[in-house]
């Protein structure tokens, strides 16, 4: 089998999770801008992460054989304090053209504050002028509800956005018919403990459909599974589906919407 | 929306395996609601259930035998916060699953002994 693992967060895997990725069938990892488990202090922060992941992570995952593509941002988690976003925003145009930049993410909303709402509306402008691809968070737990409705609003709202060129990741069962009822697509994310497992996500499948829906591990410093997307194709096996269905939804339906930045290459055609 | 996204024509209807469905997914949901039941009795018994978490998943956990569909959706909906205005700052907390209503006091304890 072929897969795209469209958000994984590799700075924070070894290796052997490189080799795991690419034995399972990996054809591409892209990697969003996040938080580091710690608020950075200055911009400098920021442009030696944007360095890391235009340059370093892209070179580690090549000894594997694996095209490795960013996406870049302030997380919605560091957006309170207004004044380092600002700084921040400034620096991202200079990596926008480095050759495995994919568009702006993972932006959107944490607590759903004013102040993440503001930051959220620079980088859609950001993109927007940059005429870039925008993957967006949506909150955790108990606050993803609200925060899905508000970056729907906001987005929705912008004259500049094409839905078809936003992804809305981190859906669940409340949220992913409302993502695409707008035309956006949506980001399903299997994780052990909390947003979706692996029969939940082929459950939405089966539920709204194939198009325009991506699956991902999310997999970074916390608990989380570099192979869940691998993983999820076994629960789809079970159930009847073909093998077409679990290659249209892990491998092509990624490979559509990234395809879009022209800077996004993969070695199998659709 | 509910039954709108029912009746999608873009929803996937496998072959029929409903037999294999239960066959697999039995043995591990059959822990999980186990170990929901084994969660209420531990807070119970060590006199924490009235914590505000508690209450929200004994609510919740209501809509799984009432006979109506979709209750993954109509779950999440219930632990979320159903307000719509932006908070005005950040309380640099990270989220706790169930949304609390900031008027309502922790509710106390309920203790069987």
């Amino acid at each position: 089998m072929r897969y795209i693992e469209p958000h994984g967060h590799m700075v924070s895997r070894t290796t052997d999770d490189y080799q795991a990725m690419v034995t399972a069938g990996c054809r591409a990892v892209c990697e969003p801008a996040f938080w580091a488990g710690f608020d950075r202090g200055s911009v400098s922060g920021f442009r030696d992460y944007f360095r890391q992941l235009t340059e370093y992570e892209p070179a580690r995952a090549a000894k594997f054989l694996l095209p490795h593509y960013s996406w870049l941002c302030l997380n919605p988690k560091e957006s309170e304090d207004l004044a380092l976003a600002r700084d921040v925003l400034a620096l991202i145009p200079e990596f926008l053209q480095r050759p495995n930049v994919l568009g702006i993410g993972e932006i959107g909303l944490n607590r759903n504050t004013r102040n993440e709402l503001t930051v959220l509306e620079h980088h859609v402008e950001l993109a927007v002028r940059h005429d870039q691809l925008i993957l967006v968070h949506t909150p955790h737990l108990e606050d993803k509800l609200k925060g899905t409705r508000l970056i729907l609003d906001l987005l929705s709202s912008h004259p500049g956005v094409r839905p078809e060129r936003v992804i809305i990741d981190h859906v669940e069962e409340h949220t992913i018919q409302r993502v695409l009822d707008r035309g956006f697509w949506a980001g399903i994310t299997l994780y052990p403990d909390s947003k979706s497992s692996p029969p939940r996500a082929v459950d939405m499948l089966e539920i709204c459909g194939r198009e325009r829906i991506w699956l991902n591990s999310a997999c970074d410093w916390g608990v989380s599974d570099p192979l869940a997307v691998p993983k999820t194709a076994l629960e789809m096996r079970r159930r009847g589906h073909s093998e077409d269905f679990v290659d249209a939804v892990l491998y092509r339906n990624p490979v559509r919407f990234l395809s879009q930045c022209p800077r996004f290459r993969v070695a199998d055609a659709p | 929306m509910a039954s709108s996204r029912q009746k999608k024509s873009s929803a996937i209807r496998p072959a029929p395996r409903a037999g294999e469905i239960v066959d697999l997914g039995f043995i591990p949901v059959r822990a999980k609601l186990i170990e929901v039941a084994a969660f209420l009795d531990r807070v119970e018994r060590h006199g924490v259930d009235g914590d505000f978490r508690c209450a929200a998943l004994r609510t919740a956990a209501a809509l799984l035998a009432d006979g109506r569909p979709e209750r993954a959706r109509r779950i999440l909906e219930q632990l979320s916060d159903p307000t719509t205005e932006p908070e005005p700052v950040s309380s640099g907390k990270a989220a706790l699953g169930a949304w609390r209503s900031p008027g309502a006091g922790r509710t106390a304890p309920h203790r069987r002994r």
